[in-house]
């Protein structure tokens, strides 16, 4: 490791001392050049990059959406029968056609049955009906005998509470799905009492197609993250 | 070293009276660190208590429920209102799953309003546990070109499906891998939970979660009393201080109690599903028979508990 | 021995409170970048870590690559002790112990950063073990708190006793300071492979997560970290009449040479990794590189990095330039300059963008996590100067003491 001693014939120890003008000039072009980049990086911020119009520039809360029931309150029976009911016990809410329309026969019990396929005009006109095939109309799923029923294929009567098994005749796949909990939404217990929903409750019978909604907003990004009070730097 | 000592040397004193000087000295001497240390330990929520707690599952029961009642005093005076704390343990024979219908979610965020209405995230600076993503149907599942931020009008957009992302509660957790303290771990029923009481803020769990499910308290968290939830448990939605991590507990205060999470129970279109792995009569294990589950980011091995499937 | 330790601490203390303007104005500037940093710190701990850039996005950024960076600083010390002891070189052997005395600085700096980084500063005693409840085996982040503080600690002993037997001019005890210097080898290996292993274990992250991420930081930490060793023997040369022989000066640079090198091809290995099979985990490195969706903020740096470290080898690597003192100090500003931003930003960073969900959060530090850091760095420099005031006169005055062991020895420190 003494091999490099003196061979190049270098000036005795202490003798080299720290660069001269001309180096130091080079360094200080270096580390200024450096840090001068450090500096513009940090004047540009993190900001960059969001338009104005994107979503997410805003902090949003649920208070901000009055409209919109957070607190699920259970049903009373539910409620009361909590965990204790393993089981299961599925309790049903009021269908909706209760609060319309019903008892249907107030009106249809005296009027005559017109089995033709027409547009409606004199009544329930405001119902498009758009289920499925060109060829489906109201009494493939309405009984004209006794309209406070609803009637099956093979000509069993069902009240409107139990509507779900008339959907289930032809959607078989989603009403085995909806009967063990998969399809649509539960409230209660899971290892209790649950409520559910009639397939009326969210698909209109009419038209059954789920309508889109109006989405609530996007997180606010990262670089709009503050809290209430300024933050200043120095 | 003296030969003598002045206190026990006591010419003329049998043993039992030196023992007896000994013995009171030190006694007393003991006595007086005991009393400090109960009083220090007395206080429940005193400064210096606090900062010399034990973590929470090293605490005997007795002391449990004295830092659950000084919590619940605290939170009640700075909220003015009736406040809980509670600290139920996890049920036997249960294991939590959750499942998420793909088919249908339509991303409309109210899962992620819900989860803040429930669980007392901060609401300035934000904190939200769900993160719900839009992704292009013709690309499929691609997190890097994904969106949490879209606004349109109305969802679902025709060309958009959306894949709500929080805590998958693994069963094999990088998070829980890296903690420097032991302040986050997995429970009996698979929930991985935190006590904000001792997390040292690092953000170690972090960088290690691959499914970005932890959120940090940048700064002190603010919630007004009127949007608090008083219904808490001392590892999910009790108010956090600033400075440590938090995440979703698939809301442990209620499903601890039986109850469904609370996105669960509001989403509109019925996506989310919650249940008992270990009972065969459960919705979860019907979904996992009848339903075809996958996870996100399987080549990590984190082995979630959240599943997502297609009902159709 | 009481009064041999307090005279130690009082002559000690004579030393640093003497000196020429230079010195003072010196002391002066840090003194203003330590309070500077420390009302930044203040603010911090009132407002929270909101008043840094950091998110949730990108939870690791400034102050933890600061730490990663200086980890390998500190590991630096092992470039002298090696040639020094296991080669008994002699020119190295009597300025080892500026090796030392950088790792002692650069081990306060880390532990610094680490602290001015998380959330609960008053809760950091939980990471003690027994006391608090240290996470091992499983925690790395408790792996390097516990090797941190061994090294902290082995090289406190080791330094106070040269300094102390130095200063009592007697001879240091050789067979206790030379197992602990020979311990401190493995010792600098153990943060640095730690601390790479705080990030390469990590799955989650693909950037990170890779076998050669611990020898890529050992080969960075030993070509940068005798940079500032190299550049303060040349201020000591000229200011003190310590002998510092150009043969020690050149062979540091020449084993920073070969360590840039190995540095260099590891990183060609991860380049190729990542381009040629171009899979989704590409997307970071092509962030660093060239930016992605407009998003370039690191592009600049990276590159910076790259060229100064390339350039700094060569300047190493070929004799004539490794003499010229002027090119020698223009490669330690640049290779110092150019693994501060590798194992800084470009480390940390990267890591993170785009995070775990895919969103790009383009992060730049705020003024005040660069005055905290400036102020850490401040408080580094200080000690660093405190003690080489201390050393110096020990180093300069002895002539006759001697080792126990070698009384032929011409020196009274190692």
């Amino acid at each position: 490791m003494d091999e490099f001693d003196g061979q190049y014939g270098e000036k005795p120890d202490g003798e080299r001392l720290l660069p001269g003008s001309a180096s130091l000039t080079v360094l200080l072009i270096v580390f200024v050049s450096l840090n001068l980049l450090t500096l513009f990086s940090i004047m540009r911020g993190g900001v960059g990059h969001v338009a104005s119009d994107a979503g997410g520039t805003k902090a949003y809360s649920p208070a901000d959406f009055p409209e919109i029931n957070f607190d699920r309150e259970l049903l009373p029976e539910v409620d009361a029968a909590g965990s204790s009911d393993p089981d299961g016990t599925y309790r049903v809410r009021q269908p909706l056609a209760y609060e319309d329309y019903f008892p249907c026969s107030d009106c249809h019990a005296e009027m005559e049955v017109n089995l033709g396929r027409r547009q409606l005009e004199e009544m329930h006109d405001d119902i498009e009906l758009d289920h499925g095939p060109k060829d489906r109309w109201c009494f493939d799923c309405h009984n004209p005998d006794d309209r406070d029923n609803l009637r099956l294929a093979n000509g069993t009567l069902i009240g409107f509470d139990e509507s779900y098994r008339l959907c289930g005749q032809c959607h078989g796949t989603i009403f085995r799905d909806w009967r063990e909990g998969i399809h649509g939404r539960r409230e209660g217990y899971w290892n209790g009492a649950k409520s559910y929903q009639l397939c009326a409750h969210c698909h209109n019978p009419h038209a059954p197609r789920f309508q889109p909604i109006a989405p609530l907003p996007p997180p606010v990004r990262p670089q709009f993250l503050h809290a209430a009070e300024e933050v200043h730097d120095e | 070293m003296s030969d003598s000592d002045p206190v026990l040397d006591s010419r003329g004193d049998g043993p039992e009276e030196k023992v007896d000087r000994r013995s009171l000295l030190i006694g007393g001497g003991l006595t007086a660190m005991a009393a400090v240390a109960a009083t220090v330990a007395g206080s429940s929520t005193g400064f210096v208590e606090r900062m010399l707690r034990r973590r929470f599952t090293e605490l005997s029961p007795e002391r449990k429920v004295e830092i659950l009642d000084a919590l619940e005093r605290e939170y009640s005076e700075r909220y003015g209102r009736e406040v809980t704390v509670a600290d139920t343990p996890p049920m036997d024979g249960v294991e939590f799953a959750y499942g998420l219908d793909i088919a249908r979610c339509v991303g409309c965020r109210r899962c992620v309003y819900a989860c803040v209405h429930e669980n007392n995230q901060s609401r300035d600076p934000q904190i939200q546990w769900i993160r719900v993503l839009r992704m292009e149907k013709e690309r499929g599942i691609e997190l890097a070109e994904s969106t949490a931020y879209y606004e349109p009008p109305e969802v679902p957009e025709q060309d958009a499906f959306y894949l709500p992302v929080a805590c998958q509660q693994c069963r094999n957790p990088p998070c829980v891998k890296v903690c420097p303290v032991k302040a986050t771990w997995q429970e009996p029923d698979g929930i991985v939970v935190i006590d904000s009481d001792w997390c040292i803020g690092c953000r170690c769990c972090m960088s290690a979660c691959p499914y970005g499910a932890r959120h940090f308290n940048w700064s002190e968290p603010t919630i007004s009393s009127e949007e608090l939830n008083p219904d808490t448990h001392y590892l999910g939605n009790r108010p956090r201080p600033k400075g440590v991590v938090e995440k979703c507990t698939f809301c442990i205060h209620r499903t601890r109690e039986g109850r469904y999470p609370a996105c669960v129970e509001i989403c509109p279109v019925g996506a989310r599903k919650f249940g008992n792995l270990l009972d065969e009569n459960s919705e979860m294990r019907y979904l996992l028979r009848e339903k075809r589950v996958f996870v996100l980011k399987e080549e990590l091995n984190t082995r979630p508990r959240f599943y997502y499937f297609y009902a159709t | 021995m009481i009064k041999d330790i307090f005279s130690f601490v009082t002559g000690s203390t004579r030393l640093v409170l003497r000196g020429n303007r230079w010195y003072f104005a010196w002391l002066a500037f840090l003194g203003v970048l330590i309070v500077w940093g420390v009302s930044a710190w203040l603010q911090q701990l009132d407002q929270g870590l909101l008043v840094t850039n950091m998110r949730d996005q990108v939870s690791w950024a400034y102050y933890i690559g600061n730490f990663t960076f200086l980890v390998g600083v500190a590991a630096a010390a092992v470039m002298l002790v090696i040639p020094a002891y296991i080669y008994n070189w002699k020119p190295i052997k009597e300025i080892a112990i500026f090796g030392e005395l950088l790792a002692i600085s650069a081990i306060v700096m880390c532990m610094l950063f680490v602290l001015v980084d998380i959330g609960r500063p008053d809760r950091v005693w939980h990471l003690i073990p027994v006391i608090g409840s240290l996470n091992l085996p499983s925690s790395l982040l408790g792996w390097d708190v516990l090797v941190l503080n061994l090294y902290f600690v082995l090289n406190l002993v080791i330094v106070a006793h040269l300094l102390y037997t130095a200063y009592h001019r007697r001879p240091y005890r050789s067979r206790f300071v030379v197992p602990l210097l020979l311990l401190s080898i493995p010792a600098a290996v153990g943060i640095h492979t730690v601390t790479a292993f705080v990030y390469a274990g990590v799955a989650a992250r693909p950037f990170w997560n890779s076998a050669i991420l611990a020898p890529r930081f050992l080969a960075s930490a030993f070509c940068s970290g005798p940079a500032i060793l190299l550049i303060l023997f040349q201020i000591l040369r000229r200011t003190t009449s310590i002998e510092i022989k150009n043969e020690a000066i050149w062979k540091i640079a020449e084993l920073m040479a070969y360590a840039m090198f190995l540095n260099l091809f590891l990183f060609g290995a991860e380049i190729f990794r990542e381009y040629y099979s171009a899979t989704h985990h590409l997307i970071h490195t092509q962030y660093l590189f060239s930016g992605v969706h407009g998003h370039n903020a690191l592009v600049p740096f990276a590159w910076a990095s790259l060229i100064a470290s390339v350039v700094a080898f060569l300047l190493f690597l070929i004799p004539a330039t490794r003499r010229n003192l002027v090119t020698l100090n223009v490669g330690c500003l640049l290779i110092y300059s150019g693994v501060y931003i590798e194992k800084g930003m470009a480390l940390v960073i990267p890591g993170m963008t785009p995070d775990t969900l895919g969103e790009f959060y383009e992060y730049v530090p705020t003024l005040i996590e660069v005055r905290i850091g400036a102020g850490i760095f401040a408080i580094g420099f200080l000690i660093f100067t405190l003690l080489c005031k201390i050393a110096i006169p020990a180093l300069q005055e002895s002539e006759e003491p001697t080792s126990e062991e070698n009384p032929q020895a011409e020196v009274a420190l190692p």
